[in-house]
């Protein structure tokens, strides 16, 4: 469409039809090599199983196709005019001192106008219909919720390098493994434990941010039943490559005998267990907890499992009410949550030397860390984790000592006393 | 801290010999290597005698032409390190799939990741871009040098300061784990304690100083120092692009220095600006961090925009199609980057209403830069092209940087980027339009204006291997990498599960082994272009039939760039004057007043490189010492009146008639 609007020196319309069959057969390669790429076995963007995520990618398709209608013709331009006007080809026009076309110009600023004022539209309206704070309006294309179908509400925890999913309704929670019946609403409240962290099901829908002391929304359906990844997708520490988990979408039966499943386990989650879940450690084999403390996901969220700690919400209540006085210095030390594993000895996510103990690089884990493939043959380097600097003869004698304080602002009680 | 104070924490602070990591054989080989290449240069230097010659004519030099090939030099060493990151980064990605771990423990792969993107962005495409502009923009604006030269010497220096203590974090200690940006709450103290954030703070901070400078400096010679004539819209748009993307050094550095400030009193102080507790806001860091960030993309990108244009324009024997237009996109684009950050965090929950107005303002920096494309397809339109090595980059950014910018809008959408956010698909679309846009401009860059600094050209065929090499290789890794992200693998990942994915990860590690190839090649280029020299000798100072200012004093240019400073009458100031027959005049020369060199920038910047360090490590007595010495220093400079001499006129006669004489040998060789 560009190449009719340039005020060309009169072309042969024979070189004119050529151009455009090259344009054509172009466009043809193009398409083929996408139809190629999303023919690939797995690519779960281009072929997901939830509404959301369907239209998600519905839309990646539409402004993709929007954007080539210039995108081919600039390249196919390029090409053209470096051939056509090459040096040795003394043939072509060579008008050193054209520079200037109003109308041209008109045309180049007003082709990427008009698609942007379409792909602008078109984002307008698809952020707000696919909003994650807003609940779902429907299950599928032309299904609406049924008014009397109640979501699904799942409470999300991104801990130290695993999930942790609570079903408020039903009291069962589960480590690194959800499962939610297909074609129900779901809602998801997503929180995290220590840094950030984002949920995200590529199968499901679009990602969303799991954030300590915050809590984010999401609202999903899944339209088929099956096995489907989740991840993080936020990077969170040296754990965080392992930091999956799967989801199963089941059939209504297939979930009721998962909940039944989860509450044989017999485990329960209470704010003792979730404090020793908490603790950095990757690669979780999934776990199941029959029974869930009430309030737990409320004290995760305002950082105040621990005993003795005071929740976020309390401490924003006092300060609506005026602060407090002088047993303020109480609250303070009450309210202390990130240097909670500094002062328990425990290695925090994100510990680099001197504050660990182990040497800058090189082979000790990290805490928490899972053992590493010894052999050689098979990749691996690493060796496994024992304690950290304890007779590996990695660290220098006495170095647990330590010459300086791990931080100046904290105050590391003994560390690698476990 | 007073508790457990002994004398080995009071003077050497945190720094212990565990530090060293001695035990490691990927870094104990990589200090052999660097240990051994550097006794290696330096006793090259001892050996002939050099040192005094670099500490007068280089080190202490407040030449602009001399600070913008010592940036350049940094960032190309810089960029072999980053690229050394980049090729351990793949092959542990190709190796580490199913059950085996490859090499590379996620502690260590994490430094790496986090190192390759702060070094390319910060000490590799930023002084890269700064020394070209440095280099070119007071010879096409027919300066004599910039505004201020002792505080571009200075700002060199403070960057090369930065990047001191980024490499030094391979031998001493370790570097941040955290990813280029450093988010809290990772990055805060609770989380990560040790010296790899700090480094990465202290790194940026004396860095962060020697840009801001030099972003004042650049402006102030651009707003002041035109040659007589040079209406702001008869400059040539490299120097537009150039002041634009200055303006935004000087408007988001200071974010970025705030931020790092911010974060550095959350982890030495203990405040709590970025933590979980006490009412701390990680989300007010994401916010901040990238109203520096996304602005400093399109200082990285302008410029190289600028030299598409005067590249294409020379290659094409042709004025610059839409000139007025260029400019105007290049202001819009400038002024429209300081409103779109939030689509770098999209996921992070903000409203429907604020996402969809960060996305839409995203897609509409798409119009002028399509302009700009545009106005370069017809520059190419009825022109002669010639494919020297600086056109063929051209040829091969505007097919790679349009997709990379269909990517990019694709990612603008807010719904689309909730499925793409973080993957390896966002990976590959940054790289598409960083590669494509800016690493492909500055090799054309530095291939049109060798010339010009060295007096020779560069070799045409070793050029063309490393373009085809970069092009080839370039969407050989990519390709991948963008399929990748459409499976919905996320980025910075150490081990893959999925052993499906490993084709993909290999055929990405093959790419970087080409891309590797096309870097090999340009330092053949450079060392048999300089084997060569007498060959590729261009004496007329315009081997290309060029038309702006620079290419019409000698090459390389006299300390005092023109002999007379030049009048303009027109764009492509040089063009006019070739095309209206105007000489330069033999005769009448007069004194030029000049600026001296001081060793002023080495001291203050060495001083702020020990300053970090002694912070780094917490040696409170040597950050003392350094901090005193730092504002004494500064001092003792500002009474050093002897800052400037005069070049004689029998001194410009001589230098003038030597190149005459040259000129006139060619001619008669010619003929």
């Amino acid at each position: 469409m560009i190449t009719l609007a340039i005020p060309l020196a009169p072309t042969p319309a024979g070189r004119r039809q050529r151009r455009s069959v090259a344009l054509r057969s172009l466009r043809g390669v193009a398409l083929l090599a996408i139809a190629g790429l999303l023919a690939g076995c797995n690519m779960v963007v281009m072929n997901p199983a939830g509404d959301v995520a369907v239209q998600q990618r519905n839309l990646i398709i539409a402004s993709t196709a929007l954007m080539l209608l210039v995108i081919l013709p600039v390249i196919a331009l390029t090409f053209l005019f470096g051939w056509r006007y090459r040096a040795s080809n003394t043939e072509a026009t060579y008008d050193p001192d054209w520079h200037h076309s109003t109308q041209l110009e008109v045309v180049i600023w007003t082709v990427p106008l008009l698609i942007i004022i379409a792909l602008g539209a078109m984002t307008w309206i698809s952020t707000h219909t696919l909003d994650p704070y807003q609940p779902l309006t429907r299950l599928a294309p032309n299904k609406p919720v049924p008014a009397d179908v109640k979501p699904l509400t799942v409470e999300v925890v991104a801990l130290d390098w695993k999930w942790l999913f609570i079903y408020p309704e039903l009291g069962v929670a589960s480590l690194n493994e959800m499962a939610a019946p297909a074609n129900v609403p779901l809602t998801f409240k997503i929180t995290s434990s220590s840094v950030w962290n984002t949920f995200y099901v590529p199968a499901l829908a679009g990602m969303i941010y799991a954030m300590p002391g915050m809590q984010t929304p999401l609202h999903a359906v899944m339209n088929q039943e099956g096995d489907f990844r989740g991840q993080s997708a936020h990077y969170s520490g040296s754990g965080f490559s392992r930091m999956n988990f799967d989801f199963r979408s089941l059939s209504h039966q297939g979930f009721e005998a998962w909940v039944a499943k989860v509450k044989d386990a017999g485990k329960s989650l209470d704010r003792a267990a979730y404090l020793d879940l908490e603790k950095p450690s990757e690669a979780e084999p999934v776990q199941y907890y029959g029974s869930v403390e009430d309030g737990l996901y409320a004290a995760i969220l305002g950082m105040c499992v621990a005993p003795g700690q005071m929740c976020v919400g309390e401490m924003h209540h006092i300060d609506k009410t005026g602060g407090a006085g002088r047993e303020s210095e109480a609250n303070r030390e009450r309210l202390d949550y990130d240097n909670r594993r500094l002062k328990t000895g425990h290695e925090p996510s994100g510990a680099t030397f001197p504050a660990s103990g182990r040497p800058p690089k090189g082979t000790v884990q990290p805490e928490g860390m899972m053992p590493r493939d010894q052999d050689l043959s098979r990749g691996g380097v690493n060796e496994p984790k024992t304690a950290p600097d304890q007779g590996q003869g990695n660290a220098l004698p006495d170095a647990d000592r330590g010459p300086a304080p791990a931080q100046l602002n904290t105050r590391p009680t003994e560390r690698h006393q476990h | 801290m007073f508790s457990n104070l002994d004398l080995q924490q009071l003077i050497f602070g945190r720094l212990s010999l565990e530090a060293i990591p001695y035990h490691e054989p990927i870094l104990l080989m990589t200090f052999v290597v660097v240990a051994v290449g550097g006794a290696a240069l330096l006793g090259a230097i001892t050996w002939y005698g050099k040192w005094g010659y670099l500490w007068e004519e280089w080190f202490t030099s407040v030449d602009h032409k001399k600070i913008g090939i010592m940036y350049v030099v940094l960032a190309i060493v810089m960029l072999l390190r980053g690229f050394a990151d980049a090729i351990m980064m793949v092959t542990q990605k190709a190796l580490s799939v199913g059950a085996a771990e490859g090499y590379l423990p996620p502690h260590h792969y994490d430094q790496i990741f986090t190192a390759h993107g702060t070094i390319m962005i910060f000490f590799m495409a930023m002084p890269f871009v700064t020394g070209v502009m440095n280099y070119v923009m007071p010879l096409q604006i027919g300066a004599r040098d910039v505004a201020f030269p002792f505080l571009n010497n200075f700002s060199f220096w403070m960057t090369a300061g930065g990047a001191v203590l980024t490499m030094l974090s391979l031998f001493v200690g370790e570097f941040a784990r955290t990813g280029w940006l450093a988010y809290p709450p990772l990055s805060g103290a609770a989380y990560s304690p040790g010296v790899g954030v700090d480094y990465y703070i202290w790194g940026l901070q004396v860095a962060g100083v020697g840009t801001t400078l030099s972003g004042i400096n650049l402006i102030a010679t651009i707003v002041k120092m035109r040659a007589p004539g040079m209406s702001m819209m008869k400059m040539p748009v490299f120097c537009w692009t150039t002041l634009c993307s200055n303006a935004l050094i000087v408007t988001i550095f200071p974010v970025l220095t705030a931020t790092l400030a911010l974060l550095s009193l959350d982890r030495y102080v203990g405040t709590h600006f970025f933590t979980n507790d006490y009412g701390g806001n990680s989300m007010m860091y994401m916010n901040l961090i990238w109203i520096w960030g996304h602005p400093e993309v399109y200082v990285l990108v302008l410029p190289a925009f600028g030299i598409y244009s005067e590249v294409v324009s020379t290659f094409c024997g042709k004025r610059l199609f839409g000139y007025t237009s260029m400019v105007y996109a290049t202001a819009v684009i400038a002024i429209l980057s300081w409103l779109v950050w939030l689509h770098h965090f999209f996921t992070m929950g903000a409203g429907a209403n604020v996402n969809a107005f960060f996305g839409i303002t995203t897609m509409i920096i798409s119009i002028p830069t399509g302009a700009k494309v545009f106005n370069w397809l017809f520059t190419m339109y009825r022109g002669r092209i010639r494919f020297e090595t600086p056109m063929i980059w051209v040829m091969g950014f505007i097919p790679t940087f349009v997709l990379g910018g269909l990517t990019g809008v694709l990612l603008a959408v807010p719904p689309a980027d909730f499925v793409l956010h973080n993957s390896l698909f966002l990976v590959a679309h940054f790289h598409n339009v960083i590669i494509g846009g800016v690493v492909f401009g500055l090799f054309a860059g530095v291939n049109y204006w060798f010339p010009k600094a060295f007096g020779y050209k560069l070799d045409p065929f070793w050029g063309k291997m490393s373009f085809w090499c970069w092009l080839v290789g370039f969407w050989v890794v990519f390709t991948p990498i963008y399929a990748l992200g459409l499976m919905g693998v996320t980025r910075r990942t150490q081990h893959f599960d999925d052993p499906t994915l490993q084709p993909y990860l290999t055929a990405a590690a093959i790419g970087a082994v080409i891309i590797m190839a096309g870097i090999a090649a340009f330092i053949v280029q450079l060392i048999v272009s300089f084997v060569r020299r007498e060959q590729l000798r261009d004496v007329t100072g315009d081997p290309w039939g060029g038309r702006t200012l620079e290419w019409s004093t000698s090459s390389p240019p006299p300390p005092y760039n023109f002999a007379v400073t030049p009048v303009v009458r027109d764009l492509d100031a040089w063009w006019d004057m070739k095309k209206r027959g105007q000489n330069q005049p033999q005769q009448g020369y007069k004194p030029i007043h000049m600026p001296k060199n001081t060793g002023a920038g080495v001291v203050l910047a060495g001083l702020s490189t020990v300053l970090g360090f002694a912070m780094i490590w917490y040696i409170w007595w040597l950050a003392a010492l350094s901090f005193v010495g730092l504002v004494a220093a500064a001092i003792v400079h500002t009474f050093n009146y002897n800052r400037d001499y005069y070049i004689p006129a029998q001194e410009v006669v001589r230098f003038e008639s030597l190149r005459e004489a040259q000129l006139a040998e060619r001619v008669r060789a010619d003929a």
